[in-house]
């Protein structure tokens, strides 16, 4: 099993939503969070002082699926979350272990 | 030509005994009114302090420190209002010499059910000033936001009311010195805006900078408290100038427009210099520029017309900026939310150049008898710098008195963690 994590433009997320459940993915995780990357911070202006604001809001998604939709997966999220500008985010991939759905106790791919 | 003249004397002498006849028996009547538009007004005055100057200086600091900003705000009216009744309203408007008032009204014991002042009771003449009183002292709050110490504004506010602004406000609407010079300030210009602006100016340089300012501080955490706040300043406003007619009058209904214009003025002068400036019109900015118009026609607001108003949102809106840039930018003063820029500098500029607009070469509505432009201009200059002298010298006393039995400044762990939490125990948003 493969577990992504994808920091995302916030905007984008109904997007990649779309994009996953049409290749089957049945449920994803999506938080706000905070950062900076190569984009570093952004400048706003207020009574003509500038404040540099160094974490910019993203949201960070995160799905749990078998080994044979990984490439489906990481396909769908780099085409439905990019804008080709600067601050599109990331998409980290990691081996999952284990995965337990608690109601009914079944486990591996049938809790995903 | 000689008969005409004749003739405009005698229609003179004739207006004259007629108001002597029938006037002066209705002034010293309560009038419905006048009373009920003061009654409104008081309301106005005091919301423009809960919660339109609470939510407007709550919404330009951080989030850590919102709740801070609305308590101080809440128990300075509360206080206030006690200082008023029990002295400050007697030093400030009983019989007392040039420069101070008397004791004879302590505790208000002179006020009774019937006790007119002029053609309203005096006890809602004494509640219209005490939100004045309210007011002045709040604005200095945006001065030290994010890093003062409560107990220690609670002594340094009781103090600088007694000891700043009911001097003040007896030398202009008490019978005192500035009164007798014949300066013009008819809603506060001097009262209420250059002692606070000043005051605020002193009390940032005591007190000292935020932590990270100028480089690294955090931008006002929502624009959209700040708009609220703004927008019921501007409505309260109304009260403020209009209701300091003091009657339901001719003179009210155009304070109330002169008021609006040089507010709406200010307001776009403030958001072009930005459109202009940093390619964006921005929503702080064009609310600040609404202050500094409103700050700016205060003193003028009985005596002007239209032009003048015009004339006094466009200039107060062009000083004011260019003096938040020259004091935060260039001096690095972290008089933080621009207490002295906008209301100091505004209220100082409406009350020199009400000499030259109340003219009737601006269509105002005349100088005091015997004056010129230049003359009134020197009588307002000179009751402005004493009232900047007097405010700058005891703001600093009473700030170092005060240090004396607790610390200005909250520490330094407490500046970072913000003041919601560490000094009320309360935060201002839960994200669960």
């Amino acid at each position: 099993m493969k577990y992504f994590i994808a920091i995302i433009k916030p905007f984008k997320l109904d997007d990649v939503r779309s994009a996953l459940t049409e290749i089957g993915v049945e449920g994803l995780t999506a938080s706000e969070v905070r950062g900076f990357g190569r984009q570093r911070g952004q400048t706003e202006i207020y009574r003509g002082a500038e404040y540099s604001v160094s974490f910019v809001p993203k949201l960070k998604i995160e799905i749990a699926v078998p080994d044979e939709m990984e490439k489906a997966v990481h396909e769908a999220l780099l085409q439905s979350a990019s804008t080709g500008q600067i601050g599109d985010g990331k998409i980290f991939v990691l081996d999952l272990h284990s995965a337990t759905r608690i109601r009914t106790g079944e486990t591996e791919n049938n809790a995903l | 030509m000689q008969n005409q003249f004749n003739f405009s004397n005698i229609k003179n002498l004739l207006i004259t005994i007629f108001l002597c006849l029938f006037s002066f028996p209705a002034f010293a009547e309560i009038n419905n009114g006048d009373t009920a538009w003061i009654l409104t007004s008081t309301a106005l005055v005091l919301f423009m302090t809960l919660p339109g100057l609470a939510l407007f200086y709550a919404g330009l600091v951080n989030s850590k420190n919102v709740v801070s900003v609305l308590m101080q705000h809440f128990a300075l009216a509360c206080m206030v209002s006690i200082i008023w009744v029990i002295i400050g309203y007697s030093l400030a408007f009983s019989e007392g010499n040039d420069w101070i008032g008397g004791l004879g009204n302590i505790f208000m014991n002179s006020i009774e059910l019937e006790t007119a002042s002029g053609s309203i009771p005096e006890s809602l003449f004494a509640t219209f000033q005490m939100t004045f009183a309210i007011i002045t002292p709040a604005l200095m709050i945006g001065a030290f936001v994010e890093r003062i110490k409560f107990s220690a504004m609670l002594i340094f506010l009781f103090l600088w009311v007694l000891i700043v602004y009911v001097p003040v406000t007896h030398w202009v609407w008490g019978g005192g010195i500035l009164s007798s010079w014949g300066t013009m300030d008819f809603a506060g210009g001097i009262v209420v805006h250059a002692t606070a602006g000043t005051g605020a100016l002193v009390t940032a340089l005591t007190l000292g900078k935020r932590r990270g300012f100028p480089k690294s501080l955090t931008p006002p955490h929502s624009p959209i408290l700040t708009m609220i706040g703004a927008s019921m300043l501007w409505i309260g406003w109304f009260g403020f100038n209009a209701g300091s007619a003091l009657g339901a009058n001719a003179g009210a209904g155009m304070a109330m427009l002169v008021t609006h214009i040089s507010a709406a003025t200010a307001s776009l002068v403030w958001m072009f210099i930005e459109w202009k400036r940093f390619g964006k019109p921005s929503l702080v900015g064009i609310v600040t520029g609404m202050v500094a118009g409103l700050a700016t026609v205060t003193p003028a607001s009985g005596y002007i017309g239209v032009p003048g108003a015009l004339i006094l949102g466009l200039g107060g809106g062009v000083l004011c900026y260019l003096a938040v840039d020259f004091i935060r930018g260039k001096l690095q003063i972290d008089d933080s939310l621009d207490v002295f820029a906008v209301h100091g500098v505004g209220g100082i500029l409406g009350t020199l150049l009400v000499a030259f607009l109340a003219t009737s070469t601006f269509s105002g509505l005349g100088l005091p008898e015997g004056q010129s432009g230049m003359s009134q201009f020197f009588v307002q200059f000179k009751a402005v710098i004493l009232t900047i002298l007097w405010t700058s010298v005891f703001t600093y006393l009473i700030l170092k008195l005060t240090s004396l039995f607790v610390s200005l400044r909250v520490d330094e762990q407490e500046e970072i963690e913000g003041l919601d939490l560490r000094s009320h125990g309360e935060k201002g948003y839960h994200t669960d």
